[in-house]
């Protein structure tokens, strides 16, 4: 059975972030309200600045909010103890960060079964199997035991996105992921998103600046100056 | 191999020269430290050999003699009446040696006792003349309580007994008065003169002795120094030669003779080779020191360069006690390899220090230098190192386990 599609997985409520110390002090994000429905895809859009990366690290338990509140699976992380966050960002998110993306001295495959081997749930002769399937899914599957720095910036980004979905997480947050690709391989990257979504009922919000991509999301939220509008 | 060993691992090999200097840090240390206690606890090891072989474990001398003065505490027809012991005379010698040999045997941790007659006497050789002491044993009892058959070098210890005028001499004696085995001499001690001949040559090593003991027959000597009762001291040896301070104390207390221990006679020396001992330990453990400070700054760059790892691996689940883990066991790779290769260092070493010659004569009798094989110089060295690198990688672990990783990826982490 699919879990049921249109429930919340995430969702926050009037974030506030500032940044930056005494002069420097900027309010980046002025009480950002949103929802990630599971079987969806969200795309945030905006220029430059305006504090989409912000966001997606207070939604993925990366950074703590000034106000507001973050809620996951219905449980309340805001606030929760270091130790909850990170159970939950190992079990429940998936993150493809905007610019460095893998662990250097690993392979590609190492990098992708790393988060499967810290959460401990398969074997690890499946956790090798899963890493490969993902790995061909984002084609790369002739380039599994390169290193890191073997790899081009649009492999790496790629081997990142395999990694961001190892545990099957419930929701996914990609700031950019296919900021570095051709249009062949953002086409790939973005139809694997929007498949595991719809299959599997994954809540995906994506952060970019590619318009194409943005308007075949199933919504598009426009950012400005910390804000949704 | 648990995920965050393997990361350890990897992170390692991306600083391998600036682990290689704590790897060899610890290498030194380690095999150092060994070898510095294996010799200094060697040398020491020999010295008390050499003072139980010679002079014994317990000596009992000078009868005890406590003179009592009585106060009466508040006027002379108080009932308060304070004995203090004013002082202890000592009278020279032992009066009664058979009663008294009787009573130290009953201690159980007594193996043996013989009983000693000394005096001074002159030396006379073809050559010249020299003060030397007599020492009247019974060798059957004497060799009971020290090792004076095996510090034989020259002659047949089994001849001594029998042969009225045999004597054992030291070897510096016999150099100095150039006698040689079946030599005769003449011993004078209050006018009259005796003739001996060298049954056998001993050597203990420690000049003192070497230079100035002539060993005969008990009955020999009483008839020279002319003593018919009593003995100079009793010499004991024990089974368990370290309860010799608590029997000496017991021995003093039981038999009201003035009773040492080799712990007490020797005590200057002992604390030498302790100083000894412990001042090595602390000057090579400069080397772990550096061990330790090698790895923190290893450590603390590599948590620099990892930083973006360190929050990719937040992100992933990876919690602050397995960042703090990864650091900790990249120590530990490096403490378990460098001290595996010390205690092999330590062990070639020592083995090859024990083969190299050295003379000592003085205190004891040296062909090569003295090494002690004990699993406790390689426990020590062990524990001092893993205290200092463990202590040094905990701040930089520490340190990594904190960082947050959104602070990280801002690139405002400090
Ligand atoms: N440490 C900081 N101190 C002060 N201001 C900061 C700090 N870090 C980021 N900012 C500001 O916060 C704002 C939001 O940054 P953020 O990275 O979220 O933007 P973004 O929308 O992701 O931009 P881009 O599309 O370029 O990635 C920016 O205006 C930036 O200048
Ligand atoms: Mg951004």
């Amino acid at each position: 059975m699919l879990p049921a599609n249109d429930k919340v997985a995430l969702s926050c409520t009037n974030i506030h972030r500032y940044l930056g110390q005494g002069e420097g002090r900027v309010h980046v994000l002025k009480g950002v309200s949103f929802e990630a429905r599971r079987g969806q895809v969200d795309a945030i859009v905006g220029p430059s600045g305006c504090g989409k990366s912000t966001l997606l690290y207070l939604l993925g338990l990366l950074d703590r909010q000034d106000g507001g509140e973050v809620w996951i699976n219905d449980r309340k992380m805001s606030t929760g103890s270091d130790a909850e966050r990170t159970a939950a960002r190992g079990e429940h998110i998936g993150f493809v960060f905007q610019f460095h993306f893998l662990m250097q001295e690993f392979t590609a495959l190492e990098n992708v079964m790393m988060p499967m081997r810290k959460l401990g749930r398969l074997l690890l002769p499946a956790m090798e199997a899963r890493a490969r399937q993902l790995l061909a899914s984002v084609g790369l599957g002739d380039k599994s035991h390169r290193l890191g720095t073997q790899l081009s910036g649009g492999e790496q980004q790629r081997v990142a996105i395999a990694r961001a979905l190892a545990n099957e997480p419930a929701i996914i947050l990609a700031d950019e992921p296919t900021g570095n690709l051709d249009v062949k391989n953002s086409g790939m990257v973005f139809d694997l998103l929007t498949r595991l979504a719809k299959e599997n009922g994954q809540a995906v919000i994506l952060v970019t600046h590619n318009t194409e991509i943005a308007n075949r999301c199933d919504a598009i939220r426009p950012m400005r100056d910390g804000l949704f509008i | 191999m648990s995920s965050n060993l393997h990361i350890a691992f990897r992170f390692l090999t991306a600083k391998k020269r600036a682990m290689l200097m704590s790897l060899s840090c610890i290498v030194l240390g380690v095999g150092l430290f060994i070898v510095t206690q294996a010799t200094t606890s060697g040398f020491e090891e020999f010295f008390i050999k050499t003072i139980l072989g010679t002079n014994g474990a317990i000596r009992i001398e000078d009868k005890i003699q406590y003179t009592m003065r009585s106060m009466a505490a508040g006027g002379f027809s108080s009932k308060y009446e304070i004995k203090t012991k004013e002082g202890r005379k000592y009278i020279e010698g032992i009066e009664e040696p058979k009663l008294l040999i009787d009573a130290v045997k009953r201690f159980p941790n007594v193996a043996g006792v013989s009983e000693v007659l000394h005096g001074a006497v002159i030396m006379r050789s073809a050559f010249k003349n020299e003060s030397v002491r007599v020492y009247g044993i019974n060798l059957d009892d004497h060799e009971r309580v020290s090792d004076i058959r095996r510090q034989i070098v020259r002659g047949k210890i089994a001849d001594f007994p029998g042969a009225l005028s045999g004597s054992i001499i030291g070897i510096e004696m016999a150099q100095r008065m150039q006698l040689e085995l079946g030599d005769t001499y003449q011993l004078e001690v209050g006018g009259q003169v005796r003739r001996y001949r060298v049954t056998a040559i001993y050597e203990t090593g420690v000049s003192d002795i070497d230079r100035v003991r002539v060993y005969l027959n008990m009955g020999e000597a009483r008839s020279l120094l002319q003593k018919i009762t009593g003995a100079s001291f009793l010499q004991v040896g024990l089974i368990n030669r370290d309860r010799a301070q608590q029997d000496a104390r017991s021995m003093t207390e039981v038999l009201q003779h003035n009773t040492k221990s080799w712990q007490e006679r020797e005590k200057t020396w002992l604390e030498v080779f302790r100083a000894l001992r412990i001042s090595s330990a602390i000057t090579v453990s400069v080397f772990t020191l550096i061990a330790g400070l090698a790895m923190f700054n290893t450590l603390a760059m590599i948590v620099m360069e990892k930083t973006k790892e360190i929050a990719i691996l937040r992100s992933m689940g990876f919690t602050r006690e397995d960042i703090s883990q990864i650091f900790l066991w990249q120590a530990t790779i490096v403490l378990t390899i460098g001290t595996a290769l010390g205690w092999v260092l330590g062990a070639v070493i020592t083995y090859g220090v024990s083969k190299t010659p050295i003379n000592i004569r003085g205190i004891f009798a040296a062909d090569t230098f003295i090494v002690s094989w004990s699993i406790w110089h390689y426990v020590t060295a062990t524990v001092t190192a893993v205290a200092m690198v463990m202590l040094a990688s905990l701040i930089p672990a520490r340190r990594a386990a904190r960082l947050e990783p959104g602070d990280v990826i801002r690139g405002t982490a400090q």
